[in-house]
């Protein structure tokens, strides 16, 4: 309605909007679009020390085909899917649970537990990934005692040096730190819901729990939905820092925790010995790219237009 | 890679040029991958060149060694890298000088200093050029707590039965770890572990330069051993050594807690400075004919930037770097590096001096995949560790291991 009303009438020249829109634009522009141009432009390109050569999609082929890169491509590809797996199977379900007893309004000191549960996803990685280090460290840890103190000493292991709990136990970590930020919007969501339908569900007979399940849950499915695809671009970029942080660049042991992120930063500024290949690196930063890509289009056409039905 | 160059080092050409545009003496600058040696540098060797020669004025600018190869390779192309460049061994500065970066300085008379081996890690493959002055190298072997090998009255061990024995007996007492070494980082696995004791097995060179000609293989018996032996070490580590780090190993040994720590000479100064008892050193288990082999591995050496605008100071310092006094300087400045340079040397600190005195009753040779044989996808080196890590984990057996390494260079190296 807004829109054909002014249409009608003569528009100003509305010049502000373009110094409002300009530095978003600009340092966008300057800082993501230029340089996913130039790692695109890179990846069809080979060179050595003294040539430059266009090779088309050659560097995908390598990167899907040959032995050397296809390993560690499917391998850090698998761990991210697993990585996402258990986010959304272990973090968003205890962010929708605190959420919920959160939002109880009788709870009492809502407010400090909310601090508390959203104070870890201001520590920096680096910070987080030394201190769960040296927490499960078995030489200076406090876990083995903890757990013998329990009686469960026997059960202790070094899980972030084993292959088969590596890679769970960062996910744990992870989890840790940032169950807060779904939780705050699950928490945000939650609050949202009219007390109107809330008031008229409890008339009809539902008790607290047929109230979750059947009228606040399908009135935030939008922040499910949108909670779903934060972890998803998360787990594919942020996961770097905390691995490289805990594990290293070769994200061992044996590769069992390496992610696109930690084979993108080997391939692309090398490691020890290995120097570093730019084009292949960039080869794998575009591959990271559509793999996002891909999974963000189809939560935006496929989840998101049937999930905003329910909005109104 | 020049357009990447130019946009990251900007700043830095800046800088450099204020540099040069203010001083009046020839103003040299040198890379290095040594941050840790900053004041050694500043305050001990580049004072005493200046005053042998007051016309150059040195700068040491080292960056972070994780960084220094991208750097350094990025400074290169955009023109901006410094006058003298610390050389890693090899291929690495192989594949600099073939790229024009590094000079052929083969004919500079103070290359008669050293040894052919030396030379040999900065030469090419034919021998035809020579592009870094030999600087360092550092000696692999076992560092042990002296107070601990009293309490419990040990000898160092000097065969192989006698090392198992040591670190049997270590173990039945129980109030030290008996080898502190980890796996979670990987590198020490191949490095403290297999290229450590490995020459014992393969005879040194003699296994190492077979490997390159082709006349042996990862899979056999010597290589295979190697993995095995790993594999044996298992049940004297500490508990959890799984997710043991580098760092974790170095502080079990200076807190007292671990009696033999497998390594090489660069831990003297930190250890030295950390560690409340005495400290000594014995070299790797004798070979089954008695014969003690040892890992004294070229690694580092100073080369000159085929650019710089001061190739004449440049080389006068190289020059220098071939003197006594330079060899004597470094390694009393910098003890566990040991200058390569054929002078006769004092070395006064007395762990450093139980490193050189190996030199002596052993046959040297370097970590055997340095040369050549690291030029694949992934570098064989890089790859040993992994596999170390496997076999001492247990995730991977011996046999496995050797057959994943000769496939590594199956794939890309046809030996001559």
């Amino acid at each position: 309605m807004q829109g054909s009303s002014s249409q009608s009438q003569p528009t100003p020249r509305r010049w502000y909007i373009l110094v409002f829109l300009a530095p978003a634009t600009l340092i966008y522009t300057i800082f993501a679009i230029y340089p996913i141009l130039e790692s695109l432009r890179l990846s069809l390109y080979v060179s050595d020390a003294s040539t430059t050569r266009f090779v088309g999609l050659a560097n995908y082929t390598r990167l899907i085909s040959e032995p050397y890169w296809a390993d560690q491509f499917w391998n850090a590809f698998k761990n991210n899917v697993l990585l996402f797996v258990m986010h959304m199977l272990i973090q968003n379900p205890i962010a929708l649970a605190l959420a919920a007893l959160l939002s109880i309004p009788s709870l009492t000191g809502a407010a400090s537990y909310r601090t508390i549960f959203f104070l870890p996803t201001l520590l920096s990685v680096v910070v987080v990934g030394f201190i769960w280090q040296l927490i499960l460290s078995p030489l200076w840890g406090v876990t083995p005692d903890f757990m013998k103190i329990l009686g469960l000493g026997d059960y202790f292991k070094p899980w972030l040096g084993l292959e088969s709990s590596a890679l769970i136990t960062v996910t744990l970590i992870s989890i840790w730190q940032y169950v807060g930020i779904p939780l705050m919007l699950f928490y945000a969501a939650l609050l949202n819901v009219p007390e109107e339908t809330l008031e008229a569900a409890r008339i009809d007979g539902l008790n607290g729990w047929w109230v979750f399940w059947k009228v606040k849950l399908p009135l935030i499915l939008p922040t499910l939905g949108l909670v779903g695809i934060l972890t998803y671009i998360g787990n594919f970029t942020a996961s770097f820092d905390l691995i490289y942080s805990i594990q290293g660049g070769l994200a061992g042991p044996d590769f069992s925790t390496d992610v696109m992120g930690t084979f993108l930063f080997r391939s692309f500024f090398g490691f020890q010995s290995q120097l570093g290949d730019e084009n292949m690196g960039a080869t794998v930063a575009s591959a990271l790219l559509f793999i996002i890509l891909a999974g963000v289009s189809i939560y935006l056409f496929g989840v998101q237009r049937r999930l905003q039905r329910y909005d109104h | 890679m020049r357009s990447f160059a130019i946009k990251t080092t900007l700043l830095s050409v800046g800088l450099c040029l204020s540099g040069v545009a203010l001083a009046e003496k020839t103003v040299i600058t040198i890379e290095s991958w040594r941050a840790e040696d900053q004041a050694i540098w500043d305050e001990k060797i580049i004072p005493l060149f200046e005053a042998a020669y007051p016309e150059i004025d040195v700068q040491f600018k080292p960056t972070t060694a994780t960084e220094y190869n991208a750097a350094l390779n990025a400074r290169l192309a955009g023109g901006t890298a410094g006058d003298i460049i610390t050389c890693r061994p090899f291929d690495n500065a192989l594949a600099m000088f073939e790229a024009g970066n590094l000079a052929d300085i083969k004919d500079m008379p103070g290359l008669d200093n050293f040894s052919d081996v030396a030379k040999g890690a900065w030469s090419t493959d034919a021998g035809d050029a020579t592009f870094c002055v030999p600087m360092a190298s550092v000696i692999h072997g076992f560092m042990y707590n002296k107070d601990a090998f009293a309490e419990l009255e040990l000898s160092v061990p000097d065969t192989q039965e006698q090392f198992y024995a040591t670190l049997d007996a270590i173990n039945e007492d129980g109030s030290y770890i008996p080898l502190a070494m980890g796996t979670k980082d990987q590198w020490e696995a191949a490095t403290m572990g297999y290229t450590n004791i490995g020459p014992a097995f393969w005879e040194g060179e003699k296994g190492r330069l077979d490997l390159i000609s082709g006349k042996a293989r990862f899979t056999d018996e010597p290589f295979v051993e190697v993995f095995r032996q790993m594999q044996k070490w298992t049940p004297y580590l500490g508990n959890g050594y799984q997710a043991q780090s580098y760092t974790d190993s170095q502080n079990l040994f200076t807190l007292g807690r671990a009696a033999i720590y497998p390594t090489g000479s660069w831990e003297i100064t930190g250890f030295l400075e950390n560690a409340d008892f005495e400290i000594g050193a014995f070299a790797p288990p004798k070979s089954a004919d008695g014969t003690c082999y040892l890992s004294d591995h070229t690694d580092m050496g100073m080369g000159m930037n085929a650019a710089s605008g001061n190739l004449e100071a440049a080389m006068t310092f190289l020059e220098w770097t071939t003197s006594a006094d330079f060899a004597g300087l470094l390694t009393n400045a910098a003890p566990g590096f040991f200058s390569l340079a054929n002078h006769e040397l004092e070395v006064d600190n007395p762990l450093a001096r139980e490193f050189m005195a190996m030199r002596g009753r052993c046959e040297p040779t370097i970590r055997v995949a340095h040369q050549i044989l690291s030029r694949g996808e992934p570098t064989l080196d890089t790859q040993l560790w992994t596999l170390s890590a496997n076999v001492i984990n247990g995730t991977m057996t011996p046999e496995d291991a050797a057959a994943e390494a000769q496939a590594n260079l199956d794939g890309w190296y046809k030996p001559e």
